[in-house]
């Protein structure tokens, strides 16, 4: 009988949020517009500046958007996982994080939950992003949009789990901003999303270790090698790996034992 | 049913070093209303966290029908509803989809949650608005749903968190009957914070909770004969010196 509570418990946590994600529109249409206009028209703009040499998954040359194209679905996911935190400080804030947080259920399973329906969100998001790009020309092998789901599921869950973590820190939804200039940017930025590790390495030998080893871009080549059918087993381990170092440290963050609910929001 | 609804004792908590309760102890019988009578400030929020383990129990012990928060938290919680101070319901949902959503959690059948959500919705007069969504509610009928959600899954004990704060006062009189009316209906226990001493019955039972300290407990002639005074208004200003806000 306790499976069964479980299994409806995560269905009514993913039901809730996808509810929720149906009915706030301009949510949907924001986390669109944000990689399509960076589709159409950065990736546009400097197609004619980067040649892009032929690397694994391609085997052809590729146009600039067709490279990027993996890079927005990680931006979709990263961005989606910053924003399931920032709806758990507003929860927090307003109230509702502590529905969730009284059911009798154990906290890491209840965060596991949001978490997955999270990604769900996110994996929607991605396959309607996908479909605009097939019909722009950049399309992948069909197979490829298959084997992609489970990229995308790992993906999205590393994404959410260090969106989790991070709203266990933040104590207030004004310091939102900084996640954004701290952890969003920095991650795009400095990552495989927009240029290929080895054009990293032709202006800085620093700015490509870290693209390297930011987990960010470990994501971003499992979903672009996924999506040419092709399993990359480094990116893999190295993407599940911080996946379950993120939803430690977020469980540890959530444990009333451990102090750091402790600190937030105590009231009289 | 357990001899004792909730039972706190010996329970401390600081913030940065600074006491919110201190030692503090007490128990509620089933089909009891308790009243957690204090100023602003006095630790009422802090105790409530602590009994729905949002905080940690570091310093003492709190049992729900007889199940240790901190070792059996599930099976405490099972016996837990609660109404929180600010509103934890979602505006844009409807009142069906809020009310399914604590019934998944507390993993009741579709069947039984159908049900369920049926008779405590008409018990507050709301199950002909239960496909209005929360915003369209005034606060007062927002509270009802709130109360209404708490008794889903049939708690032992029904927490309420200052419930009718920023109220009117024909919706504020209406919440505190319908839960002193809860708990002469059934076996429910509640434990019912405020600062507003126009909200207790005379059948209740009063802790008065001052700067983190248990300033009296028991039924209310007893607080009376204990302070010395003819009225709670009288009895809680000597409890608490003149420190209400």
């Amino acid at each position: 009988m306790r499976i069964l509570h479980y299994w409806r418990a995560m269905w009514g946590i993913i039901g809730r949020e996808l509810l929720r994600f149906v009915k706030q529109r301009e949510r949907f249409i924001s986390a669109l517009v944000r990689p399509l206009l960076w589709l159409f028209v950065f990736a546009a703009g400097f197609r004619a500046a980067l040649g892009i040499a032929i690397a694994p998954p391609y085997e052809t040359y590729i146009l600039y958007e067709v490279y990027i194209t993996p890079g927005l679905i990680g931006m979709i996911q990263l961005f989606n996982g910053m924003q399931s935190s920032l709806s758990m400080v507003y929860d927090r804030e307003m109230g509702s994080m502590r529905i969730l947080m009284v059911a009798p259920l154990p906290r890491w399973f209840l965060l596991f939950c949001k978490l997955i329906a999270g990604t769900a969100v996110s994996v929607l998001q991605v396959y309607v992003f996908l479909g605009v790009a097939w019909l722009y020309e950049i399309e992948a092998p069909l197979e490829g949009y298959l084997w992609v789901l489970p990229a995308l599921l790992l993906s999205g869950m590393m994404l959410g789990a260090l969106g989790l973590l991070l709203s266990s820190f933040i104590k207030q939804l004004e310091n939102f901003a900084g996640v954004m200039n701290f952890v969003i940017f920095p991650m795009f930025f400095m990552s495989t999303a927009l240029y290929p590790l080895w054009k990293i390495k032709e202006s800085s030998e620093l700015l490509h270790d870290i693209a390297q080893y930011n987990p960010f871009s470990q994501a971003v080549e499992l979903i672009r090698f996924a999506l040419y059918n092709q399993f990359n087993q480094e990116a893999f381990i190295y993407t599940l790996s911080a996946f379950v170092i993120f939803m430690t440290a977020a469980i540890l963050g959530y444990n009333p034992s451990k102090g750091m609910m402790t600190r937030k929001g105590g009231g009289a | 049913m357990n001899s004792i609804a909730l039972s706190v004792e010996d329970l401390s908590f600081s913030y940065s070093g600074k006491k919110a309760l201190d030692k503090v102890g007490f128990s509620i019988h089933p089909g009891e209303c308790t009243i957690l009578l204090g100023p602003n400030g006095a630790g009422k929020s802090t105790l409530f966290a602590l009994i729905t383990r949002l905080y940690d129990t570091r310093s003492g012990r709190i049992e729900l029908s007889g199940f240790d928060v901190k070792k059996q938290t599930r099976k405490a919680l099972a016996m837990l509803g609660v109404v929180f101070q600010q509103t934890t319901l979602d505006m844009d949902l409807t009142v069906m989809q809020n009310l399914r959503y604590h019934t998944a959690l507390h993993g009741m059948r579709r069947k039984v949650a159908k049900q369920r959500i049926q008779e405590e919705l008409e018990r507050f007069d709301m199950y002909e608005r239960r496909f209005e969504k929360i915003r369209q509610l005034n606060g007062g009928h927002r509270r009802r749903v709130e109360i209404a959600r708490a008794l889903l899954h049939k708690p032992s004990l029904l927490l309420l968190d200052e419930p009718t704060v920023g109220l009117d006062v024909p919706s504020r009189k209406a919440i505190v009957e319908h839960v002193h009316q809860l708990v002469k209906d059934g076996q429910l226990s509640v434990l019912w914070a405020t600062h507003l001493i126009d909200e207790i019955y005379p059948d209740d039972h009063l802790v008065v909770l001052h700067q983190g300290q248990v300033k009296a407990n028991g039924a209310i002639p007893k607080v009376l004969q204990q302070t010395g005074k003819e009225s709670i208004d009288e009895a809680f200003f000597a409890l608490t010196q003149g420190g209400r806000a």
